[in-house]
C-alpha cells in the first residue's frame, strides 16, 4: 500500500515537472530562420528521470528522518577509521606518496599539467576550508584573492623583474593585506551579508582588472610570465612542468601541515566554536571579530599563493580566469568534499577537477552537476562526502596516576 | 561617533546636491532623461527586490535563485511570444498570453525551488540553506543554457511604440512609461494583498513569529509557499518588462539583475516592503546619474560600493528596523 502511494506521488511529481520544463526543454525557436523545433524526446526523458529521482529523493528523505530519530550520527567515515589504524596508516601514506612522486615521470606532460591544476585547487580548497569550513564564513569572492596573487606575480615580474620565489612570500603578504582590508569593514556583519559583499568584491576586482588598461593591460591580459627557476637555472619546457609539479606538491604539503596544526590550535578551536554558536562563543570570552578576521586573512593568503602558481604555470593571465564561476567551483570543492574536513577537501578537489578534464564529452554539464550536487549534499549529507572528525581528547587516568606517583 | 556620522552624511549630501544643481542648470534635458532612465531601472529593481525582501522577511534566507526565476520568466515570455508569432496570432493576444505564461511559469518554478532546495533545510544551519540556494541558482542557469542556447536571443518588444509630444519624445519611450506605470500598479495591488487579505495577514504574522502563528492555526508551510509564488510573479513581470526594454536576453541576465535587486533590498532595509521599493528607486536613479556623468564601465562597481558603505554605516538599511538577535 505504501509503495503504491509512493509511486502515485512520484507519477504526479513527474507530470508536474513535465509541464514545468515544457517551454524550455521542449520548444526551441530559431528566430532567424523562423522555425520551431519541438523536441518531444526531451519531454519523455524529463518524465522518466524525475519519476525515478523523486522515488530516490523520497526514499533518502525518509531514511534520513529515521536516522535522526535513532541518533545514529556518530559514525566515523571509513577513511578516518583506516587512518587511525596504525597498521594501515603507514602503508597507505607510503602508497600515496609513491604515486604522487612517480606521477610526472610515469605520465606524459599533458597529465602532469592537469594534475598541477587539480593540486592548485587542493590548495585553494584547503584555504577556503579555513574560511567556510572551520570559521563558517561564506566567502563567494575567494577568486579575488587568487587574482591578487596571479596579478602580483605577473606585474611585479613585468615591472621589476622579480622572480617566482621572491614574489611568492610577497603575494602571500598581499593576500593577507587584502583579506584584512576587505574583512575589516564586512566581518562585523551577519553571515549572509558577507556572502553578497564578498561576491561583490570578487566582481569589483575583475571589472577593475578588465577596465584599468594602463595597470593590468585590460582584457588582453599579461603574457610571457616566466616559469620559476631552480637556484637561477631555467629548465626546458617539459622539465619546468615537472618542477612546478613538485613545487605545488611542496606547497600542498605545507598547506596540509598548517591547516592541521591550525585546526587543533587555540585559534582553530575558536573558529569551530564560532561557527557552531556565535553567541555562546562570545559569552566564553572569544573576540568574535578578531577570530573571524584571522580566518578570512589566512584564507586569502592561500588563495594568493595559489594565484602565483597558476600564473607561473599558464604563463598567461587575463581577467577571464577570475570570474565568479571560479569562486563557485572552489566552494563546491569544499562543500561537496566535506566542510571542515581536510581529507574531504583534498578528495573533493581531485575528483571535481580531474573528472571533468577526462570526461570531456560531459564537461559542459559540469556546472549543472555542481549546482545539483550542492543542493543534494546540503539536503542529505550536510557534512559532505567525507565528514570532518573532531579531535577527541582522552583523559588517561592510569597515566595520570603513574605521573602523580613518580612526583611524590 | 554619532555626530561624526551625521556631519559626514550632511557633507556628502551637500556635495551631491551641489553637483546635481550644477548639472541641472547646465543641461536640464539630459538631467531629466537620466532621471527617467533611473526611474525605469529602479522600477525593475523594485519588482525583483520585492521577492528577496518578502522571502527574507519570512524565512531569513537570501534566495539566491530569485534572479534565475526572473530570467526564466523572461525566457518563457520570449518562447511563447515567438511561437505564437510564427503561428500568426493576433498581437494583443500574444502580449497577454506571453505575460500570463511568464507569470504562471515563474510562480511554478519559485514554488518548486522552495519545495526542493529550501523546505528540507528549514531547521538546518543558515549556511546550509544559503549554499543550497547558490546550488539551485547555478543549476537553473545551466539548465536554461543547455536546453536553449548560451547566445543572446533577440527579444521583440511586446509593447507597441507610440510617440509622445515634443519635447518628451526625446527623453522617454513607451516602454519606459509602461514599466513605471506597471510597477506602480503592481505595488498598489501588492500593498492591498499584504494589508487586507487573509493570506497577507498570515504572511505578516509568520514573518513576526513562526511558532506563534503556527500555534494560532496558520499553515506556515503554505504561507511560505505563497510568499515564494508572489515574489516570483512580480519578478516575472519585471523580467518581461526589462526584456522589452533591453531587446535581448540570455541565460545569465538573472545573475546581475538579482544582485542589484538584492543590493536595493538591503539599501532599503531587508524584510521591509516599502523599504525595497525606496531602495530600488534610490539605487536606480543614483546608478543612472553615475553612468551618465562619470564612468559607465564602473556601473556595477558603483552599486557594490554603495552596498558596502550602507552595510558599514547603517546595516539595517533606510527603513529597516534593528532587531536584537535572539538566543
Amino acid at each position: 500500500m505504501a509503495i503504491k502511494n509512493q509511486i502515485k506521488q512520484s507519477l504526479i511529481i513527474a507530470f508536474w515537472f513535465m509541464i514545468l520544463t515544457f517551454p524550455i526543454m521542449v520548444i526551441k525557436v530559431n528566430t532567424i530562420r523562423h522555425t520551431i523545433d519541438f523536441r518531444w524526446a526531451n519531454l519523455v526523458g524529463v518524465g522518466i528521470v524525475t519519476f525515478f529521482a523523486s522515488m530516490t529523493w523520497n526514499y533518502f528523505l525518509r531514511r534520513n528522518e529515521d536516522q535522526k530519530k535513532k541518533e545514529m550520527d556518530d559514525d566515523i567515515p571509513l577513511i578516518h577509521r583506516l587512518l587511525q589504524n596504525d597498521r594501515f596508516r603507514r602503508p597507505f601514506l607510503g602508497v600515496v606518496a609513491a604515486f604522487f612522486l612517480a606521477y610526472p615521470f610515469v605520465f606524459p606532460m599533458y597529465h602532469t599539467s592537469i594534475m598541477i591544476s587539480a593540486l592548485v585547487y587542493v590548495m585553494l580548497g584547503l584555504g577556503l576550508n579555513i574560511v567556510v569550513g572551520l570559521a563558517g564564513l561564506l566567502d563567494l569572492g575567494y577568486v579575488a584573492f587568487y587574482a591578487v596573487g596571479a596579478y602580483a606575480y605577473a606585474l611585479l615580474n613585468l615591472h621589476f623583474g622579480l622572480s617566482f620565489w621572491v614574489v611568492l612570500p610577497i603575494s602571500a603578504l598581499l593576500g593577507t593585506f587584502f583579506g584584512v582590508m576587505l574583512g575589516y569593514p564586512v566581518l562585523r556583519l551577519r553571515g549572509d551579508y558577507l556572502a553578497i559583499v564578498t561576491l561583490g568584491f570578487g566582481e569589483i576586482i575583475r571589472i577593475v582588472l578588465e577596465n584599468w588598461d594602463s595597470f593590468s593591460n585590460g582584457p588582453r591580459g599579461i603574457g610571457d610570465i616566466p616559469a620559476p627557476t631552480f637556484f637561477g637555472h631555467q629548465f626546458n619546457q617539459e622539465n619546468t612542468m615537472v618542477y612546478i609539479y613538485f613545487i605545488v606538491i611542496g606547497l600542498v604539503l605545507m598547506t596540509i601541515f598548517f591547516v592541521n596544526r591550525l585546526e587543533n590550535s587555540k585559534i582553530g578551536r575558536a573558529w569551530i566554536a564560532l561557527r557552531d554558536d556565535e553567541i555562546a562563543c562570545q559569552a566564553m570570552g572569544i573576540d568574535k571579530f578578531k577570530t573571524k578576521l584571522t580566518a578570512f586573512a589566512l584564507g586569502a593568503t592561500w588563495a594568493a599563493m595559489g594565484g602565483v602558481v597558476f600564473a607561473a604555470k599558464t604563463s598567461y593571465i587575463n581577467p577571464m580566469s577570475f570570474t565568479i564561476w571560479e569562486s563557485i567551483t572552489i566552494l563546491c570543492v569544499v562543500v561537496i568534499g566535506g566542510m571542515g574536513s581536510a581529507i574531504g577537501v583534498i578528495a573533493g578537489a581531485l575528483v571535481l577537477i580531474l573528472l571533468p578534464e577526462y570526461l570531456r564529452a560531459v564537461s559542459e554539464y559540469r556546472m549543472l552537476v555542481f549546482g545539483a550536487l550542492q543542493v543534494i549534499v546540503m539536503v542529505f549529507k550536510p557534512d559532505g562526502l567525507i565528514k570532518s572528525v573532531r579531535k577527541v581528547y582522552t583523559f588517561n587516568v592510569q597515566e595520570k596516576a603513574i605521573h602523580e606517583q613518580t612526583n611524590t | 561617533m554619532r555626530w561624526i556620522n551625521i556631519a559626514l552624511g550632511v557633507a556628502v549630501a551637500g556635495i551631491i546636491c551641489f553637483f546635481a544643481v550644477r548639472e541641472l542648470l547646465i543641461d536640464p534635458m539630459y538631467f531629466f532623461e537620466l532621471f527617467l532612465g533611473g526611474l525605469t531601472r529602479g522600477s525593475i529593481y523594485a519588482l525583483i527586490a520585492l521577492g528577496y525582501t518578502m522571502v527574507y522577511g519570512i524565512i531569513q534566507l537570501i534566495n539566491f535563485a530569485h534572479g534565475e526565476i526572473y530570467m526564466i520568466g523572461a525566457m518563457t515570455a520570449l518562447i511563447v511570444a515567438s511561437v505564437l508569432g510564427m503561428w500568426g496570432w493576433n498581437t494583443a493576444v500574444i502580449v497577454i498570453l506571453a505575460f500570463v505564461f511568464a507569470i504562471v511559469y515563474s510562480c511554478a518554478y519559485g514554488f518548486t525551488v522552495e519545495k526542493i532546495a529550501y523546505k528540507p533545510l528549514r531547521n538546518a544551519p543558515r549556511l546550509s540553506a544559503l549554499i543550497s540556494a547558490i546550488g539551485m541558482s547555478l543549476f537553473l542557469q545551466n539548465y536554461v543554457m543547455l536546453a536553449q542556447t548560451p547566445e543572446y536571443l533577440p527579444f521583440k518588444s511586446l509593447i507597441p511604440d507610440f510617440k509622445f509630444w515634443e519635447p518628451f519624445a526625446h527623453i522617454i519611450t513607451s516602454v519606459e512609461i509602461t514599466i513605471i506605470v506597471t510597477t506602480v500598479i503592481v505595488m498598489i495591488l501588492l500593498g492591498i494583498l499584504i494589508k487586507f487579505t487573509r493570506i497577507g495577514k498570515a504572511m505578516r504574522a509568520t514573518a513576526q513569529d513562526k511558532v506563534m502563528s503556527a500555534l494560532l492555526g496558520i499553515n506556515v508551510n503554505n504561507v511560505i509557499s505563497a510568499t515564494f509564488v508572489v515574489g516570483s510573479a512580480t519578478a516575472a513581470i519585471g523580467g518581461v518588462l526589462i526584456a522589452c526594454h533591453v531587446g535581448q536576453i540570455n541565460f545569465f541576465i538573472g545573475f546581475l539583475a538579482g544582485l542589484k535587486a538584492f543590493i536595493a533590498a538591503v539599501l532599503g532595509g531587508i524584510g521591509s516592503i516599502p523599504g525595497a521599493v525606496l531602495g530600488s528607486l534610490v539605487l536606480g536613479i543614483s546608478e543612472s546619474y553615475f553612468t551618465g556623468y562619470f564612468y559607465s564601465e564602473y556601473e556595477d562597481v558603483f552599486a557594490f560600493t554603495i552596498l558596502v558603505i550602507i552595510l558599514i554605516f547603517r546595516p539595517s538599511g533606510i527603513l529597516g528596523r534593528h532587531d536584537a538577535q535572539k538566543v
